[in-house]
């Protein structure tokens, strides 16, 4: 599959999104420490 | 500078038709309406912080609750509505076209919606509707305010109907292609408006009306609100899916770019058609009558729309970086550097896929079942959604004008205005993070929303509130300062701008981009499984609702001052 | 329809990341039994009274045992009424001594209304119709403002009450 992908050569099958992915973890961890904010001042209430 | 460039590419492939005149006439005028509810709708949050702020007395006997109502409505429905459909109709008339017949049938969407929204907005400022726009029954509005909404209600109708037979006729001439992708978003955000606005239409026609004008005694309150949940909660996807139309469709065009995936795209708005609906009890999660166990139900079909969601935050950060990387950005975030943070008609909408981020994740928090019990109905929800809507949303519509305006009025978008935006847009930010951040911390702090300014009999929470208070009274200034500044960039736009022509920018896909499969088009599997998932979430519930409901409410009118 | 490895990646750890939320207000509601306040217990909407509990002598704080308390509340635009006191004023302030175990009762006699505990997480909708209901431990001492935070009429925000939790 991987090496089809190369064969392909075009930038488009294969961009380096290193950065797009960095960014939406980064995005996915904000959404997780929020709820887990939220979720512990509900218990402690 | 890009902005003065003309349209070069896009002219002779099918995604770009010339918009004539009196087509840019139809779409200004949907357009000029909501501009003129920003102004208004405004005005009157700005009297909300400042009354809200302990140090201000509406004059002349005006109540706190009538210019809430005021705000509401204008901003929720009327601005919302009206900039929506001109910004459908334009992307209709650019990619499918629009024939005489169906524009003189969009003219009469555009004065039914016109009477509906003079109805409600004489009896609101008579007094006799301070309802709020979610309805409050068992509170009794003067029977204009009900019919008039419902006026609203079926113009939209009507203009949905005009696009589905725009691109209906454009398939007709266009056999085994598929639809352009901005008329197929419209039609599943027209498709979706429509299923879910059927909700509160029977409460308006079956309960509402017949209650208000006597014929019915009583009315079933807790029918009267799942049914307008039911239509409440893709209500904010309605405004939401036109900002990810610019977000997925045009902004990789204005950034010098292409589509990131077409199919991804179409992906998730079919996923947003299935999931906006059936959700309508995570705004009813404490209340007394709905089995909890549907409610979780309901809780956990709502975090399904959130996969598209993500789908989009993906999407776009790969936009940017395919396209930094292609101007030469190196390193794992130099894309970032590449983008045009000079061009309003990027940065305003930018700034909105930020403030989508917190936005998000409050909104998960609000859905999360019984934790909902720790924001429900304070001013942190009202934080939330004016991040959502008044930022994310209000911040790409205004991004969209930017160009669209002055390509319906054949002028341009001059230096000078551009920068003005870019002003707008910073105003907008630091008006709404203040204003939006204390909402959010003094929501968490217990503080009810949709309340006019009081001690409560005085204490310490009490007075840790008026501080928070006090804050969004400055927020809300500031914002006010930009919704002036706005409406006079839209004067500008309209009526002072040079002449010229300004590029409608719709991003191309790939030259080798991957085909996009066939069964998108099919929109009776769509429209099939919509419908299942909205009969699964609601049939037992309701008739749950109905069978166990207690004696019906007489109509109050005392209450509201009536 | 091609998914980039990193979307995939990215898909399923947020899809994850939901699936966990949604196991962990699930294990709340549906094992420790932490719904959200929804019991469908009905009440003769023209007649709180007919009910026990809405009664007016039965109304405000009563105590049931050691450290176990109701409070029953009848909601009118813009007024809780939590009983009368021995002069035979409306009760404003109940109190509660810290460590209780707190029944909250509430039903309206006219439009919808709310009742939030501010600061804690009772926070409920009362509606025509039904009786509203939630037990809480009240363990920390302090002064709480009650809100009717839900939209009743142009006196809304005059509706509260309060609640003394002391040692």
């Amino acid at each position: 599959m991987r090496k089809q992908e190369v064969k392909k050569a075009s930038e488009k099958d294969k961009p380096d999104l290193k950065g797009t992915f960095v960014s939406v973890m980064l995005l996915g961890v904000f959404i997780i420490i929020t709820w887990f904010g939220a979720f512990a001042l509900f218990i402690s209430r | 500078m890009q902005l003065a460039k003309k349209e070069t590419v896009s002219k002779t492939s099918v995604q770009a038709l010339p918009i004539s005149k009196p087509e840019s006439r139809l779409y200004m005028s949907f357009i000029s309406v909501a501009f003129i509810s920003l102004l208004i709708g405004g005005l009157m949050g700005l009297l909300q912080v400042l009354v809200r702020s302990g140090t201000f007395t509406l004059p002349a006997g005006i109540d706190y609750y009538q210019v809430l109502t005021v705000h509401g409505v204008i901003l929720g429905l009327v601005l919302t509505t009206y900039f929506i459909i001109g910004f459908h109709f334009s992307l209709m008339g650019k990619t499918v076209g629009i024939s005489l017949k169906q524009r003189k049938v969009a003219w009469i969407a555009f004065w039914i919606m016109v009477i509906g929204t003079v109805m409600t907005a004489v009896t609101i400022l008579y007094g006799e509707a301070s309802v709020l726009y979610t309805f409050y029954a068992p509170l009794r509005a003067h029977p204009a305010f009900y019919i008039g909404l419902a006026l609203v209600i079926v113009g939209s109708w009507v203009a949905g109907f005009v696009n589905w037979h725009q691109l209906k006729v454009w398939k007709k001439a266009h056999p085994g292609e598929k639809s352009p992708l901005l008329a197929f978003m419209v039609t599943i955000n027209t498709v979706m408006w429509f299923i879910a606005s059927l909700g509160v239409a029977v409460a308006v026609l079956i309960q509402f009306i017949p209650w208000s004008l006597g014929y019915a005694e009583t009315i079933n309150v807790l029918l009267s609100r799942t049914l307008f949940w039911y239509f409440g909660h893709p209500l904010v996807y309605f405004w939401l899916l036109p900002a990810y139309m610019a977000w997925y469709a045009i902004i990789p065009k204005i950034i010098g770019g292409k589509l990131f995936s077409d199919s991804l795209a179409r992906m998730s708005f079919v996923l947003f058609l299935f999931f906006s609906i059936p959700v309508g009890f995570h705004h009813q999660l404490t209340e007394p009558g709905i089995d909890p166990t549907w409610k979780f139900i309901q809780v956990t079909l709502t975090m399904m729309v959130v996969i598209p969601s993500l789908m989009t935050a993906f999407s776009l950060f790969a936009t940017f970086e395919i396209t930094g990387r292609r101007k030469g950005a190196k390193g794992l975030f130099g894309w970032f550097k590449k983008l045009p943070w000079k061009d309003v008609r990027f940065l305003a909408p930018f700034i909105g896929m930020l403030a989508f981020i917190p936005g998000g994740a409050g909104g998960i928090i609000n859905a999360s079942h019984q934790m909902n019990s720790l924001i429900h109905n304070t001013i942190w929800v009202t934080g939330h959604f004016h991040l959502t809507v008044a930022t994310t949303v209000m911040l790409t519509f205004f991004g969209i004008s930017y160009w669209l305006i002055p390509h319906l009025r054949g002028r341009k978008l001059t230096p000078q205005i551009n920068r003005l935006g870019i002003i707008q847009a910073i105003i907008w930010t630091v008006g709404m993070t203040i204003m939006s951040g204390a909402m959010h911390i003094q929501g968490l702090l217990g503080a009810p929303r949709r309340s006019s300014y009081s001690e409560y009999g005085g204490g310490e929470q009490v007075t840790e509130w008026i501080g928070y208070q006090m804050a969004q009274a400055i927020g809300g200034t500031i914002l006010f300062i930009g919704i002036l500044l706005m409406v006079y960039i839209f004067i500008k736009l309209t009526f002072f701008a040079p002449k010229g022509v300004e590029e409608f920018p719709i991003a191309e896909e790939e030259e080798d981009a991957e085909a996009t499969p066939a069964w998108f088009e099919n929109w009776k599997l769509w429209i099939g499984i919509t419908i299942a998932l909205i009969l699964v979430a609601y049939t037992v519930p309701v008739i749950d609702i109905i069978q166990h409901s207690p004696t019906g409410s007489v109509p109050f009118d005392f209450p509201i001052g009536r | 329809m091609h998914l980039h490895k990193y979307e995939k990646i990215w898909l399923i750890f947020g899809t994850g990341s939901l699936v966990v939320f949604l196991l962990i207000v699930g294990y709340g509601a549906f094992w420790q039994g932490t719904h959200p306040q929804s019991h469908g217990v009905t009440i003769d909407t023209n007649n709180i009274e007919s009910n026990e509990a809405f009664k007016p002598e039965n109304l405000g704080l009563t105590k049931v045992e050691e450290d176990k308390y109701i409070v029953n509340i009848a909601a009118s635009a813009f007024f809780y009424d939590l009983g009368k006191d021995e002069d035979g004023k409306s009760v404003k302030t109940i109190r509660i001594p810290k460590g209780s175990t707190v029944l909250w009762q509430a039903a309206t006699k006219d439009v919808v209304h709310g009742f939030h505990v501010a600061g804690t997480n009772v926070n409920m909708m009362v509606e025509p119709g039904y009786v509203s209901s939630i037990e809480t431990v009240m363990d920390k001492p302090g002064t709480y403002t009650i809100v009717c935070n839900e939209y009743c009429g142009i006196g809304h925000h005059m509706m509260y009450a309060t609640v003394e939790v002391y040692e």
